[in-house]
């Protein structure tokens, strides 16, 4: 695999917004909260999935 | 030697409809910043599509530049790396790279997997304070089994550009993956501690189970000193054995490719829905430019007149951007959408 990039992923959890229950993951990633589609294509999704299965992350469950 | 005329081998390769495999190789297109200063970390910093890839190799100012060019060949823009804070003294897995990825459908025409491979010609102006051997690699990220070579090219005079072109031969053997990920990359090596560069000799054919000390070697440290930079424009890959002139794209053909990867709202998006009370949500939709790589990652700044914030992406074609009313205004935001690869 090529060098990638490593991202610092702070907090994870499972999102209910406003257009579906679970429809994303709020993550804080390099210090910004961002809104991850579930699409194993969005690289920011793969990453937090390593992540996850490392060992090294859990997302929450959504409120 | 410049070309006077289309022969037929170029004809029969591609010589029409669009040549550059690359996007934005003019660096004309720059949504998120022309210049960040410091940075140490793996980013796309400022010229869309070209990511600076950094393992503890120094620190560098990262900017479009618009006065230092090629003088006479009709660039408007180049990138330039400037050392802020040096490492003459690399640990061995430290390495600086700059490099575009390419996707899998963009890619198949190449007929890489096949006995037609087609050649790849890579053409690009440069030009840095340090003088010496660089390496250019081409990364075929199957998942199969990836396969890389590299090529080195030399900056022989200080702060002065030089236009660089390297051939090398098609894969009959493996393909590229018809998929919207990351197949094919290329990487400007910049600096590669000995993980990288402590082999005997440089990995310049493509093959699989390379080991990782042969990819960068030769390969100088521009992070060695803060006189150090590095620019580079027109760079372009393209299939054959001759490097054509650059290919020049409109600014909005250029922007609407690099859309695919990254957008961002201009300015502000007014969410509807203002006046029907306070404590309800408003809402703006936002139909993007284009389809992107996949759904985006979605985020906000300049938020302004509401609570509770949100994004999403609800398609490759359409994010949303939504807040809690505070009734005395409209709730509004910036957006940013994210596919990179």
């Amino acid at each position: 695999m090529y060098e990638g990039q490593v991202l610092n992923i702070t907090s994870a959890k499972y999102f209910n917004g406003i257009i579906g229950e679970k429809q994303s993951i709020k993550a804080t990633i390099d210090g910004q909260v961002m809104y991850v589609p579930l699409d194993e294509d969005n690289t920011h999704y793969r990453e937090i999935m390593r992540q996850v299965d490392a060992g090294t992350l859990t997302i929450e469950a959504a409120d | 030697m410049a070309l006077t005329k289309v022969d037929q081998t170029m004809v029969s390769d591609q010589v029409f409809g669009r040549r550059n495999l690359f996007v934005n190789g003019d660096m004309q297109i720059s949504q998120r910043a022309t210049s960040v200063s410091n940075v140490s970390t793996t980013a796309y910093h400022t010229v869309d599509r070209w990511e600076l890839t950094n393992s503890s190799a120094g620190t560098w100012d990262v900017s479009r530049d618009e006065s230092v060019l090629p003088a006479g060949q009709g660039f408007a823009y180049s990138q330039k790396l400037d050392c802020n804070t040096a490492d003459s003294s690399l640990d061995a897995g430290n390495y600086l790279i700059w490099r575009q990825k390419i996707e899998g459908i963009n890619l198949q025409h190449l007929k890489y997997g096949t006995s037609s491979a087609e050649k790849l010609t890579l053409s690009f102006w440069v030009r840095s304070a340090k003088t010496g051997t660089y390496i250019v690699e081409f990364y075929n990220n199957n998942s199969a089994g990836f396969k890389i070579q590299s090529q080195s090219y030399t900056i022989s005079s200080a702060d002065t550009w030089e236009k660089k072109t390297i051939t090398i031969d098609g894969d009959t053997a493996l393909g590229f993956q018809n998929t919207t990920d990351a197949e094919l990359l290329v990487y400007w090596w910049l600096a590669a501690g000995s993980t990288y560069s402590g082999g005997a000799s440089l990995n310049n054919s493509w093959n699989s189970g390379v080991a990782n000390n042969t990819r960068a070697v030769g390969q100088v440290n521009l992070a060695d000193n803060t006189s150090n930079n590095w620019y580079i424009t027109g760079v372009q890959l393209e299939i054959g054995d001759k490097a054509t002139p650059f290919e020049r794209l409109t600014y909005q053909d250029q922007l609407r490719l690099c859309q695919r990867y990254y957008y961002q709202t201009e300015g502000q998006v007014y969410y509807n829905g203002y006046g029907t009370s306070a404590d309800t949500y408003s809402l703006s939709n936002v139909e993007l430019p284009t389809v992107m790589r996949a759904n985006p990652t979605v985020t906000d700044s300049d938020t302004a007149n509401g609570t509770s914030f949100q994004t999403g992406a609800i398609s490759r074609f359409m994010i949303y951007g939504a807040a809690t009313n505070n009734a005395s205004a409209a709730a509004r935001a910036k957006l940013y959408a994210v596919s990179e690869l």
